[in-house]
């Protein structure tokens, strides 16, 4: 009797772990699929000339995706000019001077009801407060509309990692005689350096695999962007551009251009766990 | 009408005893003070005085009306139970209670003539004169070993390289930690033994030219080598500087204090010369707690 009892729980048990195994194992199969077709398909265009040359037109063999490579980086960098600062600092406001009052509490609300704004509304948004009255689409347009989609995550990111700074740390700073403006720059943000820097990695991983707020925005652009106030292609827009095409040789370097920018995203996040596995950091 | 008049009366005379009652306790407390200071011959200066400390943490009471002398270059214990107050009195004599939100303060206290709580008082400066020595070593984890002994000149505006090599060594050797790490100065701080940070910590509060060093019971997350290790280097500083010591432990007061408070819920019970209050209690709370019977 005792014995039926045990092992019916070791079966149980074991169909238990069988099934949450199972289960893992299928959540799986989306993930290893998609990179091994993205791989797969895009890895036949793949090669130095499509990272440095132009696209060719119709018809011509060869050609690249230099131009939206580069336009996503730059939109990148834009992206970050503008989330990073007011992300890194509204965090740091939370964190440490508002932690009960209203405005930080309505702060608070806004970012994640904002980060929840599916990305083609933050584009509308940017078309009409910057394209129109630029009276042209442009890499500044697409960075500010991805610096609005950075903001909110940067912000509740920095203020989570920050908080996590034990407080006994900030009370060994107060206690030596520094202020609190010091006390948060010099030992509160260094302490919490490498978590915010995860934090922003994974902000500029998020936004970089964006399309529709850069359809609005940045728009397209075929040729070498002169500068950042014109139209400007990206990787993303670039690849949507070609996989609708009816060419065979352009839908093969959609392939290729998802397969750039699943490397460049896979890149970033490695890069933000490294600094995460690591709490002392790479950069010192 | 009636009854409300009485219920005012009443609160006044409650009001009236509790006055009397403060009067008498701080009547007390100068008398235990005076006649300790006539008892002494070749006594040290005063350094620190607290006059009235009450502390609040929102409603509820800490601290009532305590009053005791601290002396230059002598070590001052307080002692007593768990929750009787000892953190929160240490912590008022470097404005660390008001940065608990919440907290209240009445009272005074002075360092030499100046009072701490004087409305052009900067606690910042305060804290630069008053350092302190936390429970649990607070390294900062980021920070080299040097960089810890180091930040808060740094962060004081001092740049010179020679001047901060100097400062840290001489603090490292004060807090007899500098042959231990002399090799290893970039490593981190929180890469060290719990007893090496707490003398970390220590270094780090020397490195600011303080005179009095406050520690919140220092070797409560030690082990007994450390602890020694602490101990000594307690004998050594007060060469040197006036420091207050928190302790749950009753052995630590005798050996390395010169001065004892005994607080008990809030309240100064008794305050005398170390070996006196050891041996030879005034108060039988006193003599019952030393004894171990009850705390």
């Amino acid at each position: 009797m005792n014995f039926d009892y045990q092992s019916r729980r070791k079966l149980t048990d074991r169909t238990m772990v069988f099934l949450c195994g199972a289960a893992a194992f299928i959540a799986m199969i989306p993930l290893v699929s998609l990179i091994l077709y993205v791989l797969l398909q895009g890895f036949k265009r793949l090669d130095w000339s499509f990272l440095t040359h132009l696209p060719a037109p119709v018809g011509v063999a060869g050609g690249g995706m230099a131009n939206a490579l580069l336009g996503t980086l730059t939109l990148m960098v834009l992206a970050s000019l503008v989330g990073l600062p007011i992300g890194i600092m509204a965090g740091i406001y939370l964190s440490e001077y508002g932690k009960k009052n209203k405005f930080a509490w309505a702060v608070r609300f806004t970012s994640d009801v904002l980060s929840g704004v599916p990305s083609i509304v933050t584009g509308i948004v940017a078309y009409t407060l910057v394209v129109k009255p630029m009276h042209n689409f442009s890499a500044i347009a697409g960075g500010i509309a991805l610096g609005f989609m950075m903001i909110p995550i940067v912000t509740r990111t920095t203020e989570e990692l920050v908080k996590m700074v034990p407080h006994s740390i900030r009370e060994a700073s107060w206690a030596l005689g520094v202020p609190q403006w010091q006390t948060i720059l010099a030992i509160v943000i260094r302490t919490a350096k490498n978590g915010i820097l995860t934090g922003v990695l994974l902000s500029v991983a998020r936004i970089a695999g964006e399309t529709a707020p850069l359809l609005f925005t940045s728009f397209n652009n075929q040729f070498w962007p002169k500068s950042i106030n014109e139209p400007t292609a990206s990787l993303t827009v670039q690849v949507f551009t070609y996989a609708i095409s009816p060419f065979k040789d352009w839908q093969d370097q959609a392939w290729t251009g998802a397969l750039v920018l699943l490397i460049l995203v896979l890149a970033i996040n490695l890069a933000a766990r490294m600094f995460f596995k690591n709490p002392r950091g790479l950069l010192r | 009408m009636g009854p409300m008049i009485d219920e005012v009366a009443e609160k006044d005379k409650k009001k009236e005893k509790k006055k009397v009652e403060n009067q008498e306790h701080r009547a007390e407390a100068r008398k235990i003070e005076v006649a300790h200071q006539d008892k002494e011959e070749g006594q040290h200066p005063l350094k620190m005085k607290a006059e009235g400390v009450c502390a609040w943490f929102g409603t509820k009471q800490a601290l009532y009306d305590v009053n005791m002398p601290i002396y230059e270059k002598e070590v001052t214990a307080i002692i007593g139970p768990s929750g009787c107050g000892k953190s929160t009195l240490i912590r008022c004599f470097n404005r660390m209670h008001e940065t608990v939100p919440g907290s209240r303060f009445a009272g005074d206290i002075f360092l030499e003539k100046e009072s701490i709580f004087d409305p052009r008082m900067d606690p910042v400066v305060v804290r630069r004169r008053v350092g302190m020595v936390f429970q649990k070593p607070t390294p900062f984890p980021t920070l080299s070993i040097y960089d810890n002994v180091a930040i808060g000149l740094r962060l004081n505006g001092t740049r010179d390289k020679k001047v901060l090599d100097e400062v840290v060594e001489k603090s490292l050797r004060k807090a007899a930690l500098w042959e231990e790490v002399k090799d290893s100065l970039q490593k981190a701080g929180g890469a060290l033994s719990g007893g090496q940070q707490q003398r970390l910590c220590i270094a780090r509060a020397l490195a600011i030219e303080l005179e009095v060093l406050l520690m919140d019971e220092p070797c409560s997350a030690l082990d007994p080598i450390s602890t020694t290790k602490i101990e000594e280097l307690i004998h050594e500083l007060r060469q040197n500087y006036t420091i207050i010591i928190v302790t749950h432990n009753m052995q630590q007061a005798a050996r390395v204090s010169q001065k004892t408070v005994f607080l008990l819920n809030g309240k100064l019970i008794e305050y005398d010369a170390t070996e006196k209050m050891f041996t030879n209690p005034e108060n039988k709370l006193t003599e019952d707690y030393i004894t171990g019977r009850f705390g």
